[in-house]
């Protein structure tokens, strides 16, 4: 029993000791990212890999889950005869939960990954001493970059994702539910507000964030070996899929709660 | 000059360095021996700050290298890592000229590839190699663009860590003039890590040898062989018997 609790004790206090370490983790990025040098070229090489290659990915996803969207109201909407209301659910469900949440975990799927696994392949073949050796600090050369691209290309990668949903429904509304394309896109923008389109932006950018600086940070302390590399690869990949999700818990309470 | 005054260092209960002492004076060559494991690595990147000694001090010229200016302290120096560790994203033209191409010591683009090119033939690799990637290499063609990245500033202080393992020996040979050559000409002072005996005798003013995690025996190239130190003794000969145990 003592054992039991003394093992629950230790998972709570390694969980609250990560927290403390990435929080540092975070703040030392964001200082060194308002203090230079800044590396342009990295910069938009972490752009092209991170938001440019990304697009296929998510767009696939948003493009299958727009159309299962709008068979799912459908049929609810029918049981009380409201099946009209499947266009405005459908453009206010992509682009306040579903574009940003699903685009999140799939960026977190391809990119926590690959940044985690890169930088930490490079930690365990001495490439980061050697990067310190030749004077170019790591969080200012890999860290800062990465971040800057996934923040900035992430909500945009979630826009296209929301147009994309948007057509699937479209698609699946017009060929397979019967509606009428013109009344189908007049009602998806009819009952839309701003925010609808602004909060799932900011989620993105917030959700952008999170996955490169959790892949930074695992592939930065990797353990060594292969095995190590693994394992931080992994690491990343839940660590920021669940920091999206409760994220996406509380930036939806901050925008809509009210 | 480079003073490591009474440096310990261990890794959990893996206890490396257990009070080294050691003095590199400013233009020598000073070679580190010592079996594989007693801590030579992690002796040399103590002293760039890659590695926290837990108790002792390191001082370049003075000044204790954890209270330096980092920018202003790494840009004297260049060090070749074990594995090479070249990054393997970039050519390697451009890893040989990374220092050149950015910060302090940035110069225009093509110059800093006639730069890399010229390193690159110092250590005797042709200029194709260049446009090569590193994962597109040899093991011993890495090491060598690996200590062609070392030299590429000009470094005042080199650091080579087993520079010719895993050459051939005509290739160990131009790399040990090499050495030689940017310590008596360009007055650098240089710390390396050799097993290869040859080429102890080939760039070493000074020798230390460490085992233990303590510097057992230093002094000039020429008294190794007559020292009488039994733990030298036994390792410049590859004995295996002796007072260095086989399994450590
Ligand atoms: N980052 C680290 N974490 C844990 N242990 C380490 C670390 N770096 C080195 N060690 C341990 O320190 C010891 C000395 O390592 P070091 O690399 O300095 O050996 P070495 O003398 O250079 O050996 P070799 O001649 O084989 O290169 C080894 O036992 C190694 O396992
Ligand atoms: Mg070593």
């Amino acid at each position: 029993m003592i054992k039991f609790v003394a093992s629950i004790g230790r998972t709570v206090l390694a969980i609250l000791a990560s927290v403390g370490r990435i929080s540092t983790y975070v703040g030392q990025t964001l200082m060194h990212m308002v203090r230079g040098p800044f590396y342009v070229k990295e910069f938009l090489q972490a752009l092209l890999s991170i938001g440019y290659y990304s697009l296929p990915v998510v767009g696939l996803t948003a493009f299958f889950t727009g159309g299962a969207l709008a068979l799912q109201i459908y049929s609810g909407g029918a049981r009380f005869s409201a099946e009209t209301v499947v266009p405005s659910i459908v453009a206010i469900g992509m682009l306040r939960e579903l574009g940003p949440v699903l685009g999140g975990l799939m960026v977190a799927a391809r990119v926590a990954s690959s940044v985690a696994a890169e930088i930490g392949t490079m930690k365990v073949t001495e490439q980061i001493d050697a990067l310190v050796t030749l004077s170019t600090h790591p969080m200012k050369y890999l860290t800062v970059p990465r971040v800057l691209a996934a923040t900035l290309s992430v909500p945009i990668l979630v826009g296209v994702g929301d147009v994309i949903g948007i057509m699937g429904g479209y698609v699946v509304g017009t060929t397979r539910l019967g509606f009428n394309p013109a009344t189908y896109l007049h009602n998806t923008v009819e009952f839309l507000e701003f925010w609808d389109v602004a909060s799932g932006l900011v989620k993105g950018a917030a959700f952008g964030f999170i996955v490169a600086v959790m892949g930074c940070y695992y592939g930065m302390n990797s353990g060594r070996g292969a095995q190590g590399v693994g394992q931080a690869t992994k690491s990343a990949v839940v660590a920021s899929s669940v920091m999206i999700l409760a994220a996406n818990y509380l930036l939806t309470e901050a925008f809509f709660s009210a | 000059m480079i003073i490591l005054d009474n440096v310990h260092k261990a890794f959990g209960p893996n206890k490396i360095l257990q009070g080294v002492n050691l003095t590199i004076p400013k233009g020598e060559s000073m070679v580190i021996i010592g079996g594989s494991g007693t801590g030579k690595s992690v002796t040399l990147k103590s002293v760039l700050g890659l590695v926290t000694p837990d108790s002792g001090t390191i001082s370049v010229d003075g000044i204790n290298v954890l209270d330096a200016d980092r920018d202003a302290f790494l840009a004297r120096f260049g060090m070749l890592f074990q594995g090479a560790a070249l990054f393997d994203s970039m050519p390697v033209w451009q890893n040989v000229a990374f220092r050149l191409l950015r910060g302090s010591l940035k110069r225009p683009r093509d110059e800093a590839r006639e730069i890399a090119i010229e390193k690159l033939r110092r250590v005797g690799l042709k200029p194709h190699v260049a446009d090569l990637y590193p994962a597109e290499l040899s093991g011993g063609m890495q090491k060598r663009v690996g200590l062609a990245r070392a030299i590429a500033a000009d470094p005042e202080i080199i650091f080579f860590d087993e520079p010719t393992t895993g050459l051939d020996p005509i290739m160990s040979g131009v790399i040990n003039d090499l050495i030689r050559e940017i310590v008596v000409e360009m007055g650098a002072t240089a710390m390396t890590i050799t097993h290869d005996m040859t080429s102890v005798r080939a760039i070493a003013d000074r020798v230390a040898m460490l085992h233990d995690g303590v510097i057992q025996w230093t002094g000039p190239v020429k008294e190794m062989e007559t020292c009488g130190d039994p733990y030298v003794d036994q390792f410049i000969h590859g004995r295996a018997e002796g007072p260095i145990e086989a399994v450590r």
